[in-house]
């Protein structure tokens, strides 16, 4: 893999890109200049609209293909890698038996009025995801879903009374930064009521990016796409990392 | 013509079956009153506005008289008793008068007895009377504008969404929308609305995910899509939520003020909402009867048991389903005409042969309740932000309800599960619809599954397994049935749940001109 990269359209190093966008302009020569316009600011040189409509009277959606400028420079992303091993549902059940030698809790839910529980269920029902079964077929673990709209005193309640190793919560909707407030909201929550002793908490949802675990105050944040195994592979990870040195 | 060749014996089976395991609801639904039926009651007759001086913000009035005859007499008699005893015995004016009283805490509610009962009911159905005839003047007047403005020229009927939490931009969305060719303007509701037991008054414009449902807002959407009708030459229909804890009162505020569908299920609140089963059927007979009323056309939500469950493995529940709230409607007084039930494609599109399978299963119901205005909802769960697969997944959808004759298209979004739908992303699913319906229109005509196909043994299929799970639930009974998971996998007992506390057991004086005059007594 080279160092520097541009976007490749079917020639290495001809930085083709395709966007697509709407202008509030009436289609027209001057929308179509004002798209190209854009085109230029946006880095692409030369961009070329290839369609436009209008829609409505007051605005033009655009198609348009250009040679992006910038170039990448694969040093300066940065990422975070997978820090842990993916495992099977039977060596996490495994480690998971001779870690603790009981189940580990899970308990999940969607806080705050969040009601879409298709991410948290993908993760925990049995049913699973992208052809992996949830936390749920995992005999070493015992989830909870709390299911949507749990408030975070809820989820703090269920989560001692369970003796919850671990908490899962969603958040899809985003709207005014809501899927952070509330997950701030329940970390803070965690740490007043349980302090150091609080179980490992894992946020996830199709627009958190997995930087923002400090910012989030939780250990470790899933984004889209994440599958059951991954995150069972994880909590295994967590609980090893959590044990005295030479516990295992 | 039937495609599938459906035995009828079979299928009168499955809606006998319905009908055994819907009953024991519905007594129970007829032995409860709740907090949310009485406050629709008061709405119906003439309650309006907000006590805006509470220290907890807004608490509409109606709440505010509910709850307090709650505290004073309980509510196993009714509010129409003590309210309207109440209202004569201080010589009040009118309910808002009594409400102000009320919370200046001027008000001693008590349940009255022999003639002063009687005249505080024979005071209450005259005021519920006035509400209801409200609603009747809209059915009207919505008939006389269909037939001035016309209805969509062909089926299905577009349905498309707008969702931005500010109503006066859900106007904009929408007047462009139905421009853009949309028959029926859905306004979604903020997230969290059907957890708040009470609804918010006046126009609002600040939700989340959505736009509260509140009598004002409804008011001008219904108005702005009057005017759009005038301009596109067909009568613009208006859909809103009866779902959550305020369904019958969501209910009345639609037949007050002319919505033309609402969302109205006889479970999903109870699966996905968490909402107390018992309150849930309680709410939804009476909402069922305002809408009959009112000529409101419900949407039933099967769509939403694909999303949690698999869409092959779990078909025949929406089958099943479909069959329970056709059951729960009919009996509340919606006749098939003004049953919008719900079923989706939602199969995974790895699946081998999904395209059949959904064909199969929209087929099946479309065969199932010929004279339903079944409504076809959209692929999500498998819409993966990879916005040109799910522009194509879009087209098949599309295409599957113009050969199974689908009477209302929810129009699906490529940005489905990705972001808010931009203007852009309307536009371009709008196009998608308006190609499909133009380009294959009459495709229905030469669509003949092979008699002993794919298509049609697994429509057969489907319904065998939909007889075989109303038996199991019948036998079980449908509240266990429910608090087994049978249904989205959502396990749900009739003693939990959100709302349980505003469910009251009738007592032998109750009294509800609502229920009286709706049910035709």
């Amino acid at each position: 893999m080279k160092r520097h990269v541009r976007p490749y359209g079917d020639t290495t190093g001809d930085g083709m890109v395709q966007v697509s966008f709407t202008l509030p302009v009436p289609p027209g020569p001057k929308a179509e200049g004002a798209a190209l316009q854009l085109a230029a600011k946006m880095g692409l040189d030369p961009a070329m609209v290839v369609h436009s409509h209008g829609i409505g009277g007051d605005f033009t959606f655009f198609v348009v293909y250009g040679s992006a400028t910038h170039i990448v420079d694969l040093d300066a992303v940065e990422v975070v890698e997978r820090e842990y091993p993916l495992l099977s549902p039977a060596e996490v059940n495994g480690v998971l038996r001779k870690l603790l030698r009981r189940k580990l809790v899970v308990v999940g839910g969607c806080i705050g009025t969040d009601a879409h529980t298709v991410g948290i269920d993908a993760i925990l029902n049995i049913k699973g995801f992208a052809g992996e079964k949830g936390l749920e077929y995992y005999r070493e673990l015992r989830v909870v879903n709390l299911g949507a709209q749990v408030t975070v005193p809820e989820l703090v309640k269920r989560a001692r009374a369970e003796k919850a190793d671990a908490v899962l919560v969603s958040q899809v909707v985003t709207q005014r930064d809501a899927h952070i407030l509330n997950t701030q909201e329940m970390s803070a929550a965690f740490r007043e009521a349980m302090g150091d002793r609080r179980p490992v908490l894992v946020a996830g949802g199709p627009r958190f990016d997995p930087l923002m675990a400090g910012e989030l105050g939780v250990d470790r944040v899933f984004g889209r796409g994440t599958t059951p195994g991954e995150v069972a592979s994880y909590l295994v990870h967590a609980l090893r990392t959590a044990q005295p040195e030479g516990a295992t | 013509m039937t495609l599938l060749g459906l035995d009828p014996e079979v299928v009168a089976t499955a809606r006998r079956l319905a009908a055994r395991a819907a009953e024991p609801v519905v007594s129970i639904a007829k032995a409860h009153t709740t907090v949310a039926v009485e406050r629709a009651t008061l709405r119906l007759a003439g309650i309006t506005g907000a006590d805006t001086g509470h220290r907890a913000g807004d608490v509409p009035w109606v709440n505010r008289v509910v709850d307090t005859v709650r505290d004073h007499c309980g509510l196993d008699h009714g509010v129409v008793l003590p309210a309207f005893h109440a209202l004569r015995e201080h010589d009040l004016g009118s309910l808002t008068e009594l409400a102000e009283a009320t919370a200046a805490g001027q008000i001693q509610y008590r349940i009255p007895t022999g003639r002063a009962a009687d005249r505080a009911a024979r005071t209450g159905h005259t005021a519920i009377a006035k509400g209801l005839r409200t609603v009747d003047r809209n059915r009207a007047q919505r008939d006389k504008l269909v037939t001035r403005f016309g209805n969509p020229p062909r089926r299905p009927w577009i349905y498309l969404i707008v969702a931005t939490g500010d109503i006066d931009e859900d106007v904009v969305q929408a007047a462009n929308a139905a421009r853009a060719g949309a028959d029926i303007i859905a306004v979604i509701r903020s997230t969290g609305q059907s957890l708040l037991d009470y609804v918010p008054e006046g126009a609002t414009h600040h939700g989340f995910a959505g736009t509260y449902a509140t009598q004002e807002n409804f008011r001008i959407m219904r108005a702005a899509m009057d005017d759009v009708s005038k301009e596109v030459g067909r009568y613009i229909r208006v859909t809103n939520y009866a779902s959550g804890l305020c369904m019958p009162e969501i209910a009345v505020l639609a037949g007050l003020q002319r919505l033309d569908m609402m969302l109205n299920d006889s479970m999903y609140g109870i699966l996905f909402r968490d909402i107390n089963p018992i309150r849930t059927f309680v709410d939804q007979r009476f909402s069922r009867q305002v809408h009959a009323r009112a000529g409101i056309v419900i949407n039933t939500g099967e769509d939403n048991y694909l999303t949690t469950a698999d869409a092959v493995d779990a078909a025949h529940t929406v089958t099943v389903s479909q069959l329970l709230n056709e059951h729960f409607a009919h009996e509340a007084g919606l006749p098939d005409e003004l049953l919008g039930l719900g079923h989706a494609f939602e199969i995974n599109p790895a699946v081998p042969e999904s395209f059949r399978l959904e064909l199969a299963h929209a087929l099946l119901a479309r065969e199932l309740f010929p004279d339903a205005p079944l409504k076809w909802m959209p692929p999500t769960k498998h819409m993966t932000g990879d916005v040109f697969a799910g522009y194509q997944l879009d087209g098949f959808f599309n295409l599957a309800g113009v050969l199974t004759g689908q009477s209302i298209l929810l129009v699906g979004m490529m940005t489905e599960a990705v972001v808010t739908p931009f203007l852009s992303d309307r536009d371009l699913a709008l196009r998608n619809v308006r190609y499909v319906l133009d380009a294959a229109s009459g495709l229905a005509e030469d669509f003949r599954p092979a008699p002993d196909g794919f298509i049609v043994k697994r429509a057969h299929q489907v319904l065998g397994e939909a007889v075989d799970l109303l038996d199991r639930i019948v036998r079980d009974g449908l509240l266990d049935a429910i608090a087994d998971g049978t249904f989205g996998l959502m396990k749900r007992p009739p003693d939990a749940g959100k709302g349980a506390d505003g469910v009251i057991a009738k007592a032998d004086g109750y009294r509800n001109p609502a229920a009286d005059l709706l049910e035709g007594k």
